[in-house]
């Protein structure tokens, strides 16, 4: 072993506190030892969620729950609930919601390489540089760095996994394609270089808890929004085109946006792990966006043309659940307070 | 990217951007100094715009103002 970093136990936290009736429903779905009980938790969950926000706090802590059980589990709640028939019941009554909520926002098209396109060209200006990554950069104080870190924490924590799902789903070059960015993700090899490890290093170094689902008490929806489209794509093979849709709009967006975090970190003083990891995506991300191009987006639609319209409709979905977030973060912090649900602790500066 | 003949190494040039080059590589710059890249795939600016040069960092993008940023210079 040559490298110093301690790889954090595959440890995690247990349910959350629920958000109203639905997520209040598959908590006690999760939580139950025995029947009783559980079909009234189904009942409740049915007849409440046509009367839900789609993109709420309810709904979205729910669905996390029900995906969580694909990932780490909790603790205490039996592993074998991930395919009880009754959690997938309700989950798939959320994830009809949900949907039904992005279909009905998102405007559908199928010009894949428009969409491309759009996204590999970069907005400058006052007016066009009002994202998050520009914000900071610009004049972005630490906390809301850490902040911004916690949201985060919910995908990176994990990051690639949702997108794992949908290896199987794909065939020849757009497999051989995306497996290469994957690899690249999971650290070729390397677990001290795993993507989800460089980010536990930097919220280590940032004084951030690095126990996976620790913060998801913390994050709004749209944080949680974010990652279900991520799992909610990835484990159903209909819905692999917007996975892949979804996948190509994190890998062709993310370089630019990595360097100004980057510049963000360096000009508050920030340690080498927190540099580290976006810095390391500037230059991995510069090739994944070439390979998702020519190695993924390209074989796929060549052998699968009639999944155009779920790419792009995965890609814009992801775009509004992106804004969605950012818009949340920026008017927070314009008005000096916490995106989040509860203040973070440990150090201020 | 399935390669015509497996025994080359291949380089693709992308025209709009960097060229692609199978890895890992040990890049020689102008002044004799070496950089080693061991990704599969490794990006190289073709540009002259990367700030981590010779390795893409995207900057050949083209950069477009927003219409309306012309009415107000």
């Amino acid at each position: 072993m040559t490298s110093t970093t301690e790889i954090p136990r595959p440890t995690t936290t247990g349910l959350p506190a629920p958000r109203g009736p639905l997520s209040e429903a598959v908590i006690t779905l999760l939580r139950a030892e025995h029947d009783d009980g559980l079909a009234t938790a189904v009942a409740v969950a049915r007849s409440v969620v046509g009367d839900t926000d789609p993109y709420g706090d309810d709904l979205q802590l729910a669905l996390h729950c029900c995906y969580q059980l694909h990932y780490r589990g909790y603790p205490g709640v039996d592993d074998d609930r991930e395919w009880d028939p009754l959690v997938l019941g309700v989950r798939r009554e959320l994830e009809r919601a949900f949907l039904a909520a992005l279909y009905r926002d998102v405007e559908p098209g199928d010009d894949v390489s428009g969409e491309v396109a759009a996204l590999l060209v970069e907005p400058v200006g006052p007016g066009a540089e009002t994202g998050v990554s520009h914000h900071l950069r610009r004049d972005g104080e630490l906390w809301q760095l850490r902040e911004y870190v916690a949201h985060r924490s919910i995908y990176h924590l994990m990051e690639a996994d949702p997108q794992a799902w949908v290896i199987p789903r794909l065939h020849g070059a757009a497999k051989a394609g995306l497996v290469s960015v994957e690899h690249d993700e999971y650290g070729g090899g390397d677990p001290a270089r795993m993507h989800s490890q460089l980010f536990a290093d930097m919220m280590a170094e940032l004084d951030l808890s690095t126990v996976p689902g620790h913060y998801v008490d913390a994050v709004p929806a749209a944080t949680l929004a974010e990652v279900n489209l991520m799992s909610l794509c990835g484990l159903h093979r209909s819905l692999r085109g917007a996975l892949v849709g979804q996948f190509a709009v994190v890998e062709l967006t993310s370089s630019p946006g990595s360097d100004r975090l980057v510049r963000a970190m360096r000009r508050l003083g920030c340690g080498p792990a927190s540099i580290r990891f976006y810095d390391e995506h500037v230059e991995a991300d510069a090739v994944h966006e070439q390979i998702v191009r020519r190695g993924v987006l390209d074989p796929l639609l060549a052998a699968e043309p009639g999944l155009a319209p779920d790419v792009v409709f995965g890609m814009r979905a992801s775009a509004l659940l992106g804004d969605r977030l950012s818009d949340l973060l920026l008017e927070a912090w314009s008005q000096g307070r916490s995106s989040l649900r509860r203040p973070l602790t440990g150090v201020s500066r | 990217m399935p390669r015509e003949t497996p025994d080359r190494h291949r380089v693709t040039l992308t025209g709009e951007g960097p060229v692609l080059v199978e890895g890992p590589v040990e890049v020689v710059l102008p002044d004799g100094g070496t950089v080693r890249s061991d990704r599969p795939v490794v990006a190289l600016c073709a540009c002259r715009r990367s700030r981590r040069y010779p390795f893409c960092d995207t900057s050949h993008r083209a950069r477009v103002r927003p219409e309306h940023q012309e009415d107000h210079p």
